[in-house]
């Protein structure tokens, strides 16, 4: 059983380097949800990137530099929420086999421990209660891979959708399945990814749903783009930017 | 033209994606068998005790792993079973090849073995002039058909009723076209029965081999294995070395694994346990036995702590089952024995990074493999230490032709990367300049490949650093 410290004062915030570029909006509802909860959420500016790209793709040297420099700014005990279940996962599990050797083993692992996704978050430790404003809608939702089998969050985001009251989640029937991106491998195997992400599409419109949510920006990018590329008008959006604007309309 | 025998992997996926069929039989069956694991293992907790229990038992096998082989060929030699060593699958054929002369044989009859798949040991019988019949229904239509196994559990898994239908009338002599299943199960049998009587040798695989008894584990559904191993006056047995485990108390739990993960099934139908030819009063059985151990690489893999874990896999298939990239381009498409993420993980260790290495990239890293094997092979952990051996050029590394891949752009890009968000300053100009201009950059490279499936993704006006500066959110 995963223990859970009380509602702390403050937290940190990793927004993520996909989330910065692409998606701020979707960054910045996350910070705001738990602000919502009468926390202070602290964002070091000097964050930028996990390191998991450069980790996947043969490169650990210079996925342990930059894995470095974010694990010196985030000095305090406060919890590292994170609005990603694939970078939460490199950051909690994979730093541990990456710095394996290191010297600052002790101090990376004290790191490691903070992290937790948001949704979890939201749901173990804030235990939020979400009141919908919105009209009535259908959504869908895609399980990132490292949310479902490194964070093993998918149930924690899901109750959220559940509870806004006009939202329908009607799921998909390989929601467990990869939609392909694996960083490099969508540029590497383009057509093996392709072909998963197809799929994904084809598996998103058979639910007839108008929005298709999910926890990580890599597979919003990866899905929304292929949607997009298809001109299938289902808006891809990551689950904190729905919530907000729910809560909010 | 490009050469056809060299292994392509591009070429093969663009072929296997291409084949609305095969990917129907692929998803159709691999659906199928997904669901079947998960009904036979339907504790979670149970289920995870067990796989960790079955890596122990492997890690405690691989630890030891000489000690083990050398009483496994005391043991054997004891109970009256002739163990033969094979560096190589070279060495591996001529030993099948010298038993079958020693006895004047010129059939055979063969279970379904992956390692003689590995041996290529039917074309090199063959050449010989023997005549090897695979007699698991898979292998034997695959067989007739002239292909290779394209699934390691079910090696003809990519071939619908029809296909096979098609087969039988091809190429079985005075059979009619019939697609119904009890009818072509019925022509197999008669056909085999047939080489079943006439072979002079039986050969099977082993999916464990007992140290401290000196048993030969066998499971199989069609009772065609039995027949292999018992009706011909001579069987032969091939394993990899990695097969050995301690004792006989370690099969348990790893026929539990094995099965389930595999078919879906509790047991299998047979279950054999070889542990000596024919006694002496004894109605049945061969009159003699003999065990061919082979490494063909595997104890170079042994030799590295990480890649060793490698040597667990219990060759169930799961893995492939599960693969959102093997159940997409099928067995054939990897142009190994052994595809699907086990075979990515195996072929560059075993044929080199430089011919194989291009396996390590075809995967999401989605972690699927992982979260079902039953002796928990951290596939995806082994598929980043490849990746990693492709480019660099460390003293540490273990595989061959590693640092193949080392170029420069690809050094230099990484740097630049690494440069970037070590610099968080310089990363917040480049985001600006990104945030203006991003959107004209023109789509070369990776992004272009990018664009063939999706549109390319916008980079924001304001990044996510400039909206908590504007909205005040703290920075430390």
């Amino acid at each position: 059983m995963k223990g859970y410290p009380e509602k702390p004062e403050t937290v940190y915030y990793f927004g993520t380097c996909l989330a910065d570029m692409f998606y701020p909006e979707a960054g910045m509802a996350g910070i705001k949800l738990i602000q919502r909860e009468g926390l202070r959420v602290v964002f070091p500016r000097q964050q930028t990137c996990c390191g998991q790209p450069a980790y996947n793709s043969g490169f650990p040297k210079e996925a342990k530099k930059v894995a470095l420099k974010q694990i010196d700014i985030f000095p305090e005990n406060y919890p590292i929420v994170v609005p990603s279940g694939s970078c939460a996962g490199m950051m909690k599990h994979h730093y541990l086999l990456l710095f394996e050797d290191h010297a600052r083993l002790d101090a990376i692992q004290q790191f490691s421990n903070r992290i937790v996704e948001l949704s979890e978050f939201m749901v173990r430790t804030l235990n939020v209660k979400l009141e919908d404003r919105g009209a009535p809608i259908k959504v869908t939702w895609h399980s990132s891979c490292h949310a479902l089998r490194e964070m093993q969050t998918i149930e924690y985001s899901k109750s959220l959708i559940r509870q806004l009251q006009n939202v329908q989640l009607i799921e998909l029937q390989n929601e467990s399945e990869c939609c392909g991106f694996g960083g490099t491998f969508a540029v590497k195997q383009p057509d093996i990814s392709g072909a998963m992400v197809s799929d994904k599409v084809a598996d998103i419109q058979q639910t007839a749903a108008a929005r298709l949510l999910t926890g990580d920006c890599g597979c919003l990018m990866n899905i929304s783009g292929a949607m997009e590329y298809q001109k299938i008008p289902i808006k891809g959006q990551h689950l904190a930017e729905f919530i907000w604007e729910r809560i909010n309309a | 033209m490009p050469d056809d025998s060299e292994f392509n992997f591009r070429r093969n996926v663009s072929r296997a994606l291409n084949d609305r069929q095969l990917r129907r039989n692929f998803k159709f069956a691999m659906e199928n068998f997904i669901l079947k694991r998960k009904e036979i293992f339907p504790d979670e907790c149970e289920t995870e005790h067990l796989r960790t229990l079955g890596s122990n038992i492997k890690v405690r096998a691989l630890n030891q792993l000489p000690r083990l082989l050398e009483q496994l060929e005391e043991k054997c030699t004891r109970n009256g079973i002739q163990v033969h060593w094979a560096e190589t699958t070279a060495e591996a054929n001529h030993h099948v090849l010298r038993i079958m002369q020693g006895h004047g044989a010129t059939r055979l009859v063969k279970g379904k073995s992956m390692v003689s798949e590995e041996m290529e040991l039917n074309e090199f019988l063959q050449e010989h002039g023997i005549e090897a019949t695979e007699t698991d229904l898979g292998e034997f239509i695959i067989q007739l058909n002239n292909e290779k196994p394209s699934h390691i559990i079910v090696p003809a898994i990519h071939k619908n009723k029809t296909q096979i239908a098609q087969i039988f009338h091809e190429k079985l002599s005075d059979v009619p076209y019939t697609e119904d299943v009890e009818q072509l199960n019925a022509i197999a049998r008669r056909t085999l029965r047939q080489k079943f009587f006439d072979a002079q040798v039986g050969l099977s695989g082993v999916n464990f081999a007992v140290a401290q008894t000196g048993t030969l584990c066998l499971v199989e559904n069609e009772g065609n294995g039995r027949m292999c191993t018992t009706v011909p006056p001579v069987h032969i047995a091939v394993m990899g070395l990695e097969k050995v485990v301690e004792k006989l108390e370690d099969i348990l739990p790893l026929l539990r694994l094995l099965i389930g993960s595999a078919t879906g099934q509790l047991i299998t139908t047979y279950v054999n346990m070889i542990t000596a030819p024919r006694k002496k009063g004894e109605k049945d059985g061969p009159e003699e036995v003999h065990l061919i151990i082979l490494d063909n690489g595997r104890s170079k893999i042994l030799a590295d702590p990480q890649l060793r874990q490698t040597l667990h896999c219990i060759r169930c298939g799961t893995c492939l089952n599960h693969c959102p990239v093997y159940t997409r381009i099928g067995g054939h498409a990897y142009g190994f024995v052994y595809p699907g993420p086990i075979g990515k993980i195996l072929k560059p260790q075993v044929e080199g990074l430089k011919k194989a290495g291009v396996l390590a990239t075809a995967s999401s890293l989605c972690e699927a493999c992982a979260e079902v094997c039953p002796v928990k092979i951290p596939i995806p952990q082994l598929l980043r230490r490849l990746r990693n051996e492709s480019y660099s050029r460390d003293a540490s590394c273990m595989v061959k032709d590693c640092g193949y891949q080392h170029n420069l752009i690809d050094s230099m890009a990484w740097k630049g990367w690494e440069w970037m968000n070590t610099h968080p300053h310089l990363n917040a100009i480049v985001q600006k300049i990104m945030g203006v201009l991003g959107s004209k950059i023109p789509p070369l490279g990776p992004l272009k490949q990018w664009r063939r499936y999706r549109t390319l993704p916008r980079f924001a006006r304001k990044s996510l650093h400039q909206l908590v500066a504007e909205q005040r959110v703290e920075n430390e």
